[in-house]
């Protein structure tokens, strides 16, 4: 078999050889340094090769050798709390070996190979395994990692062993197959599952726009699309401090430097609201800036999803957010074009729709061989050029995903934050979530829900009409609208993720700012009816002491206090007639 | 060293030249290309194959000529860097133009530079005064940081990069700091205006400075600013200065990155700049940062002109998407004859939260511009609404914000020229026009602070 062949052409991250027939997607040795590199193309008895690492003084005639294997994650215990590359190159020791910046031709394990970790085993000899199954676990990070069976493996298990180990030591042998901890899987193809469940659990996020009015399921695919600085960097990073999820997989693809870093240093001070225990413990976080190669960043999104579906495998609700998925897709076009192959439109190649949706469809809730459930949801941040919606990754993104957070330049401008637009967003999941909601947090949830969507909807064609006229020419009830759906907007939309306590909002406290919003609502009216005009309700003490509670510690007793009295109280003494 | 000379040149288009069978020669290698008179021009190899070397020449193909000779270096484009470039004035290519001696290299650097490892990095959190109140007190730089000034043709924005040059101090600190200037085919006149300002206020002496005027060759834009970062990165992490980097206009500089797209027959993406111009910014402005352990830092405000105002043109808006925010320059105000004229309802700093507050610049500070922006926004509402139905029709809390609106742009946004307002003095002036509206309309102001700054209760 050809394993070495020679370099004929060098234009970019893409290299042409000759001399090796390799498969598709197998990883070439590109070169003197040994530069890795993916084949994406077979032409006669040239291969073209994707190079992950830069090419500068990589010169025809070099030596390429194929390694007649595909780009393979490592899986194991040591995943948590990790920072990669694009191509699962731990950072830390990519930084030992070349210092500061990012130099090539070093290779480093995705896993550290020295690490030892203490491995229980769950079965015993002479038990009847299948792929996926659990034969042990191992305490990592803030989880329980579990050991399975690798796909393709199956039979009675010869021999298991209990103790400290390696990755790569054998802990069990299963039909005389030797098993370790660590398990290999090429990145480009989706795991194996038995079945995709529907999702029918929320994804509580702590974000009162997201869970109240447009909420992501667990295992659901949702894209956050906006014109830069709308704020979709930081509706990720809350997404990835405060989701419900037990693993966090945060893929940086073709961003800023400086907010990786921001993510390196505020996660490990963070604490997850419901295992106390710091956030970067149940984080891996791919970093693959706007300047490192552009290759490795094409493949980076496909790192993340392959790690997040072994948590999943293992019954884990994992979710990840790629940010961005415009420059995934750029990164395919820039390859795309040294290919000189035929462009779609705006230059993306033909694929850009089949890429995307082969990636979201990765999402899901699955069941595994023990009927317990595992899920994914996937939210992509999406790049639009000027902001325009109409773009080819936005419209293909928004044909798959069944959640649309719209963010809104003109509400970051005033600064609205989250700046998501109530009118545009949607979730295709929010009817089949009610009964969750009932069950969970209200049986009047789902109804209020409605009733703040139809009050902002009537504020919307309210304010066409305040733009010809005036607000002082509106009847006094339409006031009292306006000025209701201004509270809902301060109070309940408005979040502030920088403040320690607005930045988690729990179900059960949303719920009461809904409810108390309501309640102010009708009240009012009865006081309208009672001659007392909008501007009297509007500077009531109730309406700022409410305002202010977002950022106050003992935010939910005061408003139990609001609850449970002190709004009929105030209203009573408005005196109505 | 020999090398040898091909003169097998096939093809010349635009700014690049095709040599025909050569020996082995890598991708990005620099290339001499010998013209009969015997002058010669540098290049470097954009495309190496067994049968034919495409070389992307700096300084134009003009008088090149198919039986130029081609020489091929062996190695990628390097600059000599050391610390006596300081005051030094050099071209777009690196060469002397002020009449002093060659560069006497401490080191040779990579001009394309490397990607610093993100886990290397330390994020930027020192809060740089820069004395104007739109960018201290609403969109505050910070040390690492990348701000871009989006500006438009017959903006000031020259003027303000300057008076950021001429006051950014970080309070409190007395340390080396230096200015590295990259021009690339901005005007003699402008390019004059600039050097006149660092003469007069003495900043030439901390600073290095690359002129590629209107005049000079386009494809030396590509390597100016790469030129001026690597010296930027010389200087920062090698010699410990704080480096501000100006880089004007980023404008001519994708026109010439489109010039070199076209010539090479590429696939064009938006408008018909190359679709990896977003990679290639990248690698310019993701040379701003700090790094764990090295005492410099670089600090990168580079201006652009939006063809058209247009903010969503591919360059602002590729610009903005790799930038820590942006400040924006609008026409709209230098009529209303305010300067700077910087718009800060589309302006933003993504860093600002980091370089603000308690112990940085004020404990109220997040609070006070947040509701200076919503006020100002709503403000700005209004004054539509104003033209058709006029301002009797307004309520009272209305008016209070229109008025706010006006105050803002009197008070906040206009200064003068040399005006050096400390943070002080600027989060005060924003509590004085904030005190004109109802104290219930503050509502994104913790209490504790309206009693503590609020001059109502100030005089109390």
């Amino acid at each position: 078999m050809a394993n070495e062949g020679k370099i004929y052409r060098v234009a970019g991250p893409v290299v042409t050889a000759t001399g090796i027939s390799p498969r598709m997607y197998d990883v070439i040795l590109v070169g003197k340094e040994q530069l890795m590199g993916e084949v994406i193309k077979i032409v006669g008895d040239k291969t073209v090769i994707q190079v992950y690492e830069d090419t500068s003084g990589v010169a025809p005639g070099e030596k390429v050798v194929n390694t007649g294997q595909p780009l393979v994650a490592e899986l194991g215990p040591g995943l948590l709390g990790s920072v990669y590359d694009g191509i699962q190159r731990p950072l830390p020791d990519l930084m030992k070996v070349m210092g500061d910046f990012i130099k090539r031709g070093v290779s480093a394990p995705g896993l550290d190979r020295k690490a030892k970790w203490p491995f229980t085993p769950v079965v015993k000899k002479g038990d009847t395994v299948v792929p996926g199954q659990i034969i042990g676990t191992v305490p990592e990070r803030s989880i329980l990692h579990k050991i399975i069976v690798p796909p393709g493996v199956s039979g009675v298990i010869d021999d298991i062993k209990s103790g400290e180990f390696t990755v790569t030591d054998t802990i069990a042998t299963i039909s005389g197959k030797p098993v370790q901890m660590m398990q290999k899987w090429p990145v480009r193809f989706g795991r194996p599952f038995s079945k995709k469940m529907a999702p029918d659990e929320p994804l509580i996020t702590g974000q009162r726009i997201l869970d109240a009015l447009f909420p992501l399921t667990k295992g659901g695919t949702g894209a956050i699309p906006g014109a830069f600085g709308t704020g979709k960097t930081v509706t990720q990073q809350q997404l990835a401090k405060w989701s419900d999820a037990e693993i966090v997989v945060y893929i940086g693809c073709g961003e800023r430097g400086n907010e990786m870093t921001e993510v390196l240093t505020t996660f490990p001070e963070l604490e997850d609201p419901k295992t106390g225990k710091p956030l970067m413990g149940r984080t891996v976080l791919i970093a693959n800036t706007s300047n490192m190669p552009v290759a490795a960043r094409e493949a980076s999104v496909y790192t993340g999803m392959t790690i997040a579906e072994y948590y999943r495998d293992m019954g884990y609700n994992v979710s990840l957010m790629a940010d961005s998925t415009s420059r995934w897709a750029e990164a395919m076009r820039e390859i795309s074009s040294r290919l000189e192959e035929m462009p779609g439109e705006e230059g993306y190649p033909a694929y850009l729709s089949a890429r995307l949706s082969e990636f979201y469809e990765r999402a899901g809730r699955v069941e595994l061989p023990d009927k317990s459930l595992g899920s994914i949801s996937v939210v992509g941040a999406v790049s639009p050029p000027g902001g325009d919606l109409s773009e080819p990754v936005t419209q293909n993104t928004l044909r798959i995903v069944r959640v649309f957070w719209a963010l809104d330049s003109k509400l970051r401008e005033r600064r609205h934050f989250p700046a998501i637009n109530w009118l545009t967003s949607y979730s295709l999941y929010s009817g089949g979530l009610d009964n969750w909601y009932k069950k969970n947090v209200a049986e009047d949830f789902p109804e209020l829900r409605n009733w703040t969507m139809g009050l902002l909807q009537k504020e919307a064609e309210l304010q066409e009409i305040v733009q010809l006229v005036g607000s002082d020419a509106l009847p006094e009830e339409q006031k009292l609208t306006l000025e209701v759906s201004r509270m809902v907007r301060e109070i309940f939309l408005q979040q502030n993720a920088y403040h320690k306590v607005d930045t988690y909002s729990p179900l059960s406290r949303q719920y009461n700012y809904l409810k108390i919003i309501k309640m102010f609502n009708d009240y009012a009216q009865k006081a309208l009816e009672g001659d007392v005009s909008v501007d009297t309700i509007s500077k009531m003490k109730v309406r700022a002491t409410l305002q202010s509670s977002k950022l106050e510690e003992n935010v939910d007793q005061i408003l139990a206090d609001i609850l449970n009295g002190g709004l009929a109280k105030e209203f009573e003494t408005l005196g109505a007639k | 060293m020999t090398t040898k000379e091909y003169r097998t040149i096939s093809q010349i288009a635009g700014p690049l030249v095709f040599v025909q069978k050569t020996e082995p020669v890598a991708y990005n290698e620099l290339a001499v290309v010998r013209l009969p008179d015997g002058s010669e021009r540098k290049g470097q190899v954009l495309d190496s194959s067994d049968d034919v070397v495409v070389i992307q020449m700096f300084e134009g193909t003009a008088g090149i000529e198919k039986a130029s000779g081609a020489r091929f270096l062996g190695e990628t484009m390097k600059m000599p860097v050391s610390r006596d470039m300081l005051g030094r004035i050099l071209s777009g290519s690196g060469e002397p133009l002020d009449g002093g001696p060659q560069i006497i290299p401490e080191q040779r650097l990579d001009i394309n530079g490397a990607a610093i490892n993100p886990w290397a990095r330390d994020s930027p959190s020192e809060f740089i005064q820069t004395g104007i109140s739109t960018i201290d007190g609403m969109n505050t730089l910070v040390r690492g940081q990348k701000l871009p000034i989006f500006s438009g043709s017959g903006l000031p924005h020259n003027e303000i990069a300057l008076q950021i040059a001429r006051q950014a101090k970080v309070l409190g600190a007395q340390e080396e700091f230096a200015v590295v200037f990259a021009a690339m085919g901005i005007t003699n006149e402008e390019a004059g205006y600039f050097m006149k300002d660092f003469e007069r206020t003495g900043a030439l002496k901390k600073a290095v400075v690359f002129m590629n005027l209107a005049d000079d060759p386009a494809i030396e834009r590509i390597i100016t600013p790469r030129l001026a970062l690597t010296t930027a990165e010389y200087l920062a992490y090698e010699l410990g200065y704080h480096v501000l980097v100006i880089l004007t206009d980023i404008t001519n500089y994708c026109e010439a990155l489109r010039q070199i797209g076209a010539a090479r027959e590429e696939v064009p993406g938006r408008r018909g700049y190359p679709g990896y111009m977003y990679t290639d910014l990248a690698n310019l402005y993701e040379r701003a940062g700090r790094i764990k352990g090295k005492k410099g830092s670089i600090t990168q405000i580079p201006i652009l002109s939006m063809p058209g105002d247009d903010i969503t043109h591919p360059i602002a808006d590729l610009t903005g998407y790799i930038t820590e925010g942006q400040l924006v320059a609008k026409r709209e105000l230098v009529r209303a004859g305010i300067y700077p004229p910087i718009d800060v309802s589309t302006s933003l700093s993504r860093l600002m939260n980091e370089g603000i507050g308690k112990g940085k610049t004020r404990e109220d500070h997040k609070a006070v511009s947040d509701q200076c922006y919503a006020a100002y926004a709503e403000g700005k509402d209004l004054r539509g609404l104003v033209a058709i139905v006029g301002k009797d029709a307004l309520s009272e809390r209305d008016r209070k914000f229109l008025d706010f609106a006006d105050l803002f742009e009197k008070r906040i946004v206009k200064q003068g020229r040399d005006e050096d307002r400390d943070i002080e003095t600027t989060l005060n002036l924003c509590w004085e026009i904030l005190a004109n509206l109802d104290e219930s309309s503050l509502t994104r102001i913790d209490r504790k602070y309206i009693e503590k700054y609020h001059p109502k209760y100030k005089k109390a």
